[in-house]
């Protein structure tokens, strides 16, 4: 996972509250065994449309994608993540994601900043009258900075370090596998395994 | 004090705990389909590294597979190299695997109750977010995912924050004609989409307890559309009943030393949830979605709702939005709507006694000759079943078209999908916008629901007919 310190660039106004997975990227965009070229599945549904601000040329090189309430919610599907990435966004602002959404982008260095509605609505008049605003997400200081603005936020300082030294949970998880091996030998007996049965 | 049922379960499977850091949790069972594990298994040759524990992973093939024509190959090429890849993979790190044509294929939350590999006090986890339907044994069950579906594939564990917990106590009796369908769609109308965000919910009461296994299955299968990662009900006699004699079920001394821990596994009643909401069962009807999420949703007798009748903005441009995508008007009554498409079926809907009580509305009755009505069951299983209690029989004679297991329409990821513009009542879980075919519509109901509308054409539950 690439390291997540600090991000600059333009930004992306989504007037849209409960943003499903199915939306981020539907379910026939999903066939590929890799982890890139999603790009062209994302928000597919709605890039027809030529008012769809993803197809605004003034928000064309925006790098972080400001949007309304219940981001990501629905299907687990990673996908999302990747298309979002894929396409270039570094970071989501947003005053809720769902857990399964949030859960996948901080495993994939995509920074999901949760701030109260009422800032993400000044962001969206502000990115909206001024479209080459540049906002800044700072992980360190944990804040978000535009104009004349300095907001701050709040993520868990575990996970925040793990973005911070761009860390592979996997490789973490290695460390303590000496108690997994422990935990194993004291699990119940009667638990099912799913080798076949006769 | 006491602990919740779900504080239970997590405790039992904490591995390793330190301040500061999220626990890290052993995983009981790992199951795996065709779209979410590809690029898992990628990370694991990448890194040189091996399934931990083939004997608690589990293979089916079941989002992208086609319902018709399964004995020939598939024909959309892209499906076919991503259920190619699943059996690579399966095959080059031990894992068993179902493929399409096996007996035991299904939808994954299908099959892994019906082996009974599903069992009280379990943490289980799939790529797809509806594992929460394996909550309904009293599992703490919830999905993940492909770089967690990776971890687990290599460490069998997983590293988690405690969600919070929720109780939702639904007391009463169910008027006939009601079923858990339609007491999930009341929850997720009630609390909305994001209500469960960061919480496990436990479905507890009367109107709860007297729910068959299947039932419950398709409550907490839902829990996702509420925001909840996880949602789970005790075990009880119910829950014994069902998992007994099943393939993987425990036998002999095991069944004892098992029942006497799955007795344990019920919330203290000194335990203290963070937030409770209240149902009442007596009040609830047949419920259907109007918009374009789950917890857009009305009785049955209601109208489209105005958006303008919306205090909060927020929810008065999403019923804007939603009523436009759907080609709705305010003050439309619900049961008037035309529909194009029945789809029963899915994870939520796919089950034996989904297809039964289905086919007792349908029983020697014709489907309007408007609309089409597509039945998938969930699993080979459910199909064989039905097939030898003659319910493909009913269906086929009413019209519809009886086919084999998997997603389907559900997801519209294989070719079962709507037409743009069509308008579809779907036993399935999410209405969100293009969800089952771009530019379809969806309207969320109950198995009973679905059948009396395929009959009449339009929106209506048997007590309509």
């Amino acid at each position: 996972m690439e390291k997540f310190v600090k991000h600059t660039g333009n930004a992306l106004p989504l007037r849209r509250s409960n943003v499903d997975t199915d939306q981020i990227i539907p379910a026939v965009y999903l066939k590929r065994i890799t982890k890139s070229g999603f790009e062209d599945g994302l928000f597919a549904a709605w890039r027809n449309d030529p008012a769809f601000e993803l197809n605004q040329p003034q928000y064309k090189s925006a790098t972080v994608l400001v949007v309304g309430p219940d981001f990501g919610t629905g299907s687990s599907r990673e996908h999302a993540v990747w298309a979002l990435q894929n396409y270039g966004f570094k970071v989501i602002l947003s005053s809720r994601f769902a857990d399964i959404f949030r859960g996948n982008s901080q495993k994939m260095g995509l920074l999901t900043v949760i701030l109260p509605q009422a800032d993400i609505e000044k962001i969206w008049q502000e990115i909206e009258s001024k479209p080459d605003t540049q906002i800044t997400v700072d992980l360190g200081a944990k804040t978000v900075a535009y104009a004349k603005t300095t907001l701050t936020f709040d993520i868990d300082d575990y996970t925040r370090w793990r973005l911070m030294e761009g860390l592979d949970d996997i490789g973490l998880t290695f460390t303590k596998i000496d108690q997994v091996t422990r935990f194993e030998e004291k699990r119940l007996s009667f638990k099912p395994k799913t080798l076949p049965i006769r | 004090m006491g602990k919740t049922l779900a504080e239970k379960i997590w405790s039992e499977h904490v591995v390793a705990a330190a301040a500061g850091e999220p626990d890290l949790l052993y995983i009981d069972l790992h199951l795996i389909h065709e779209v979410t594990s590809p690029q898992a298994f990628d990370g694991l040759r990448l890194a040189n590294r091996k399934v931990r524990r083939p004997d608690l992973t589990i293979a089916t093939e079941d989002h992208n597979v086609p319902t018709l024509d399964i004995d020939k190959p598939i024909a959309d090429p892209v499906s076919k190299l991503q259920v190619d890849t699943l059996r690579k993979n399966c095959a080059e790190f031990g894992v068993r695997l179902h493929s399409l044509g096996d007996v035991e294929q299904g939808i994954v939350h299908v099959v892994g109750p019906q082996l009974g590999i599903t069992q009280p006090g379990m943490t289980i986890v799939c790529g797809d977010s509806h594992t929460s339907t394996h909550g309904a044994f009293g599992a703490l069950a919830f999905g993940i995912g492909t770089s967690e579906v990776e971890h687990v594939l290599a460490t069998q564990t997983l590293p988690l924050l405690p969600p919070k917990t929720m109780a939702i106590n639904v007391e009463g009796t169910l008027m006939a004609g009601v079923t858990s369908k339609d007491i999930i769609l009341a929850v997720i109308a009630k609390i909305g989409t994001g209500g469960g965000q960061g919480y496990i919910l436990e479905y507890r009461g009367s109107a709860i307890r007297a729910l068959s296994m299947e039932a419950r299955m398709t409550i907490c299968n839902m829990s996702i559309e509420a925001g909840a990662r996880a949602g789970l009900i005790a075990p009880d006699q119910t829950t014994f009943d069902y998992v007994k004699g099943k393939a993987h079920a425990p036998t002999d001394g095991d069944w004892d030393a098992a029942l006497t821990y799955w007795k344990t596994l019920t919330t203290d009643a000194d335990a203290k949830f963070d937030k409770e909401v209240n149902l009442n069962a007596d009040e609830l009807a047949p419920f259907v979605t109007w918009g374009t999420n789950p917890g857009q949703g009305l009785p049955l007798t209601a109208s489209v709702p105005d958006p303008d009748d919306y205090s909060n903005a927020e929810d008065r441009g999403a019923a804007k939005r939603a009523l436009e995508y759907m080609d709705l008007k305010p003050g439309t009554p619900l049961k008037s709507i035309k529909v194009d498409t029945v789809f029963l079926g899915s994870c939520t809907n796919g089950r034996i006694e989904d297809l039964r009580s289905a086919a007792s509305v349908i029983k020697g009755k014709k489907i309007a000759s408007s609309l089409r009505l597509l039945v998938v069951p969930g699993s080979a299983r459910v199909r064989l079943q039905a097939e030898a209690e003659g319910l493909d029989k009913v269906f086929l004679d009413a019209g519809a078209e009886w086919r084999s297991a998997g997603c389907s329409m559900c997801l519209g990821m294989n070719p079962d999908q709507l037409k743009p513009g069509e308008r579809a009542a779907s036993t399935s879980n999410r209405n969100f916008e293009g969800r089952q075919g771009k530019g379809g519509r969806t309207h969320l109901v109950s198995p009973l629901v679905a059948a009396a509308t395929a009959l009449k054409g339009t929106l209506a539950s048997p007590a309509d007919l």
